[in-house]
């Protein structure tokens, strides 16, 4: 004999009468599982208010956190991959782009923007990690590069939001290469006299770190960032340890001498305008 | 001496030629004639195997562990008179990175090499070539030095890539490669790189930016190491054959994407057959290209090498 007895029927709500939830009405913080209306989460920089998580966003959300009234001009959208290599792993790498691009709603895995930040003009090339993990090609390159440019030519202060895995492998020893065009770009930025803000986010790691991110004149982040050149799976299958608590954090890398700050993103905007001020004055 | 798989033919002809010459010096029999005659079939093998090298295969020719290594190189060049200086003035010194001062027909020149180990204990002592932050912050330290008094830099280059350590992590590995790009980019002398061995990575290009970028014709230079692309993109160890062809990551297809100015020939079977004959062309190369460069005048020695790597990469527009 069971000690339980179902006395009403399983699920009996037939399938006309089933009630929609529309997706993406909250958010489920990944970190302390706490529930957030979609919407309030949004407003507070998609950052879990009970935990403080900075969920992953893209160059959209960083612009409309950044931009004084989401106002701002797009650079070089029309520049999209090619693939000189024709290279081919499991999947051909011209079908994987077409894919992403799909997939992410976006061209390449960086977008470009000028626009007013606290009333100081700014020109902002910000990553997707949505596009091939955020992986730096001959786009990222070229982009980054006629960003510095235009910065130049217009006169105003650069920033490099990161989040990436590093070069991009099908784009072989091109993308290789765009970490020295990048640097090498980054010297006349300098020359310039025009300061040059990096701000690393989660994550920021490979050819990424060893170039551009860690060349800023100040070198900011978001808190609990992974920040490294090698990616910890790699460290670990090298030295065969497990890896110290905190390894590779923003708070780690603070620490160490190579971060100028750590700034919140809900902090980002008048953070960043204190900043320009400073180089302003 | 060593052989790879693909070089079984050589190997035994080679044997056999040992054997004829023993031989010949024991029972006092003219063996001349047979011995040039093997002699004639390992140059047509050689010919043969190294004419239609595979990209793997020519990965492997390029940790050949008879293969010469930095040091080596500059000691032929600089005719003995190299002087290794030592440490980044910070933390230490690295062993997988050397540098100093040698003369070359009367001129001074510096020259900086990823060093590589001759045997196990060696090998340890020299982290087998992968640098730790200190090894780019001794590098630049030096460059700066030869800068300062107008001396031309050579760097050697040939690592299976930046070491990923932990005191490496801490110590800034992506700082210290990030800086040599930026701070080799508008050196005021010439700056020629040249590729002995293995290209990985950013542990190659953090010595890697020059006026000359050059590759032997047995080496490999790419983003990843076929072993590693192969682990990531495949999710397994047994496609680096694919791996490797799928980079093009030879001298050649480097050469035809734009990516470096020029492939240095290597004696028949590699740089190890004749290493006299690899120093020799080492030597006239660098002579022939540090020659040329002096001649122009510093702001346009920087803007060209600038140009050069802002030009790099393929994108579609429109």
């Amino acid at each position: 004999m069971s000690w339980f007895k179902r006395i009403k029927d399983g699920i009996t709500t037939s399938t006309k009468e089933k009630k929609e939830t529309p997706e993406g009405l909250w958010y489920k913080c990944p970190s302390c599982k706490k529930i957030t209306p979609a919407e309030d989460h949004a407003k507070i920089a998609w950052v879990c208010p009970n935990c403080n998580y900075h969920e992953r966003i893209g160059s959209h959300e960083y612009f409309h956190l950044l931009f004084d009234g989401d106002n701002f001009t797009e650079l070089f959208s029309n520049i999209t991959a090619g693939d000189p290599l024709k290279f081919v792993d499991t999947k051909k790498y011209a079908d994987r782009l077409v894919e992403s691009q799909k997939k992410s709603e976006l061209k390449d895995a960086i977008r470009c923007a000028h626009g007013q930040v606290g009333g100081y003009d700014l020109t902002v090339a910000c990553m997707d990690f949505g596009f091939i993990g955020g992986s730096m090609g001959s786009v990222v390159g070229e982009k980054i590069s006629r960003a510095i440019d235009y910065a130049i030519e217009q006169k105003t202060p650069f920033m490099i939001i990161s989040k990436s895995g590093g070069a991009r492998m099908m784009e072989a020893a091109f993308s290789l290469m765009q970490m020295a065009k990048t640097s090498a770009k980054l010297t006349l930025l300098a020359d310039a006299g025009l300061p040059y803000i990096s701000y690393l986010t989660d994550p920021t790691t490979g050819g990424v770190t060893a170039s551009y991110a860690m060349l800023g004149d100040l070198n900011v982040s978001e808190p609990e960032a992974l920040i490294g050149f090698a990616g910890p799976r790699v460290v670990k299958e090298t030295i065969k340890k497990d890896l110290p608590k905190g390894f590779q954090t923003a708070e780690f890398v603070l620490e160490h001498g190579f971060l100028d700050k750590i700034i919140d993103r809900k902090e980002l905007k008048p953070k960043m305008t204190q900043l320009l001020g400073f180089f302003k004055h | 001496m060593n052989f790879l798989d693909f070089e079984k033919p050589i190997q035994e002809l080679i044997e056999e030629l040992e054997k004829v010459k023993k031989s010949g010096e024991k029972t006092k029999v003219d063996v001349s004639k047979t011995v040039s005659e093997i002699e004639t079939k390992i140059a047509e093998a050689r010919k043969d195997i190294y004419g239609k090298l595979t990209a793997w295969q020519r990965v492997q020719v390029s940790r050949h562990p008879d293969r010469p290594y930095s040091l080596a190189y500059i000691d032929y060049i600089t005719n003995g008179s190299f002087m290794e200086l030592h440490g980044d003035r910070t933390v230490k010194d690295d062993k997988a990175i050397v540098g100093g001062f040698g003369e070359v027909n009367g001129k001074t020149m510096m020259f900086i090499g990823h060093q590589k180990g001759i045997n196990t204990k060696m090998r340890q002592l020299r982290n087998f070539g992968m640098a730790n932050p200190e090894g780019y912050r001794k590098a630049l330290r030096l460059m700066k030095l030869a800068e300062k008094f107008n001396k031309p830099i050579v760097t050697l280059i040939d690592t299976p890539g930046a070491f990923p350590g932990i005191e490496a992590e801490e110590r800034g590995q992506g700082e210290a490669i990030a800086r040599n790009l930026f701070e080799m980019a508008k050196l005021k002398v010439p700056v020629i790189c040249i590729i002995i061995g293995e290209g990985a990575s950013g542990g190659a290009l953090g010595i890697g930016i020059g006026d000359k970028v050059l590759m032997l014709e047995y080496t490999w230079y790419s983003v990843i190491s076929p072993e590693s692309c192969s682990s990531i993109l495949w999710r397994s160890w047994e496609h680096k054959e694919k791996a490797a062809e799928a980079l093009k990551l030879t001298p050649n297809d480097m050469f035809g994407n734009k990516l470096i100015d020029g492939i240095v020939p290597e004696p028949l079977g590699g740089a190890h057959v004749n290493q006299q004959e690899i120093f020799e062309t080492v030597k006239q190369t660098i002579l022939k290209h540090i020659g040329e460069l002096s001649k122009l005048p510093t702001a346009e020695l920087i803007k060209q090498r600038i140009d050069k790597f802002c030009a790099m990469g393929v994108v579609n527009e429109g």
